[in-house]
């Protein structure tokens, strides 16, 4: 059931073009900032399903610390739409 | 038949995925599309990662799985939080339809005085 | 009270590093010693939680029970959003209403927000004393009894019996 497994991979990857839709269309500098974050979510999953099709386990560690960053990321543009400084 | 079970979980978290990012696309403005996409594309990464554990077992690979869905729960509610109230006191408007907005009504005070004093 | 937090805290991180590893090497857990101790030593005064209510195996089972129906809870909320993503007029009526807590404590209320946001149609936006602020994509009432027993109603009965 391999191509399953390969199909969902490249239907993965076409959500993320969606949500590049929404980084072009995106009136405002939030909505951008939410379709970078609902992104990392999505290649979580990519890595999930490379971590499936190959059976190694350093790939899930690459999607622990993707969502880790990406959360980062994320407090940081949402100081930054505050108007406050990072040490507040 | 572990391996029949864990490919129907991996279809229902590409569907949930899908209509996440469907979400985003259709519905109006910034607060609906934050509520939409981050429900269901969570939801649809824990399914996959719960279908690795379903297919691998309680071995290495199972268990660092395991440990990344209370992970990616919590860091996706936080930054969803995190985000929608620094968009609302940035000042992006709501949609024009919507019914009943408290949070502008009990703050918008508090933030003149503040900028008034600095 | 403090040097019994600081032990849990450190042993939950070394058990967490055990089975990120998964490898038993005395190199490794001298690593992992070393690294969950200075964690433990950074991070521990920002957590004030008394951990010794949590040995009362009352709380787990009441536990267990919270995470049962927040996982209901969840999945219930994702059809309800591929009901309105999918419906082809869009039935949503959005707002933002204010919640009054009666729950004290740092933690259950961090617990109950994140659980808010899981839950059919609504995400939490702030706390300011005891207020909760809610977006609610499909505003249904707007006398405050109702819709608070609809929103935190369960929730908070349950986390008061976990953490009081």
């Amino acid at each position: 059931m391999m191509e399953w497994i390969d199909f969902s991979f490249w239907f993965l990857i076409a959500l993320t073009a969606l949500c590049l839709l929404r980084v072009i269309l995106g009136p405002t500098v939030a909505d951008r900032v939410v379709a970078i974050d609902i992104m990392g979510i999505i290649v979580v999953g990519i890595c999930v399903l490379l971590a499936i099709r190959t059976g190694r386990s350093f790939l899930i560690d690459i999607g622990i610390a993707w969502i880790i960053l990406s959360f980062i990321g994320t407090l940081t543009m949402a100081k930054y739409l505050e108007r406050r400084k990072l040490n507040e | 038949m572990n391996e029949l079970i864990s490919n129907i979980l991996i279809g229902i978290g590409l569907a949930f995925s899908f209509f996440g990012c469907l979400g985003l696309i259709r519905l109006p403005d910034i607060y609906n599309r934050l509520q939409s996409a981050t429900k269901c594309v969570t939801l649809g990464a824990c399914c996959i990662l719960l279908s690795l554990v379903i297919r691998y077992g309680f071995n290495d690979i199972g268990i660092k799985a395991l440990i990344a869905i209370p992970i990616l729960f919590f860091t996706s509610t936080s930054g969803a939080h995190a985000l929608l109230k620094g968009s609302h006191i940035s000042g992006f408007k709501m949609w024009e339809k919507s019914v009943t907005d408290h949070y502008s009504d009990d703050t918008l005070g508090k933030e003149e005085e503040t900028t008034e004093k600095t | 009270m403090r040097a019994i937090n600081v032990l849990i805290y450190f042993l939950i991180c070394f058990a967490t590093w055990l089975l990120l590893t998964h490898n038993l090497g005395w190199q490794n857990l001298v690593a992992g010693s070393v690294i969950s101790l200075l964690t433990t030593l950074v991070f521990s005064r920002y957590f004030n939680f008394d951990v010794t209510k949590m040995i009362n195996p009352v709380r787990w089972f009441w536990m267990i029970i919270y995470i049962i129906y927040f996982i209901w809870q969840c999945v219930k909320a994702n059809f309800d959003v591929a009901y309105r993503v999918l419906h082809p007029a869009m039935p949503i009526k959005p707002g933002i209403v204010r919640v009054n807590l009666t729950l004290q404590g740092s933690l259950a209320r961090t617990i109950l927000a994140n659980s808010i946001t899981m839950t059919p149609g609504t995400i939490a936006v702030d706390i300011i004393d005891d207020i909760l602020y809610v977006h609610w994509i499909y505003v249904r009432y707007l006398d405050h009894d109702r819709y608070a027993y609809r929103i935190s109603g369960k929730f908070e009965r349950i986390l008061k019996k976990i953490f009081e």
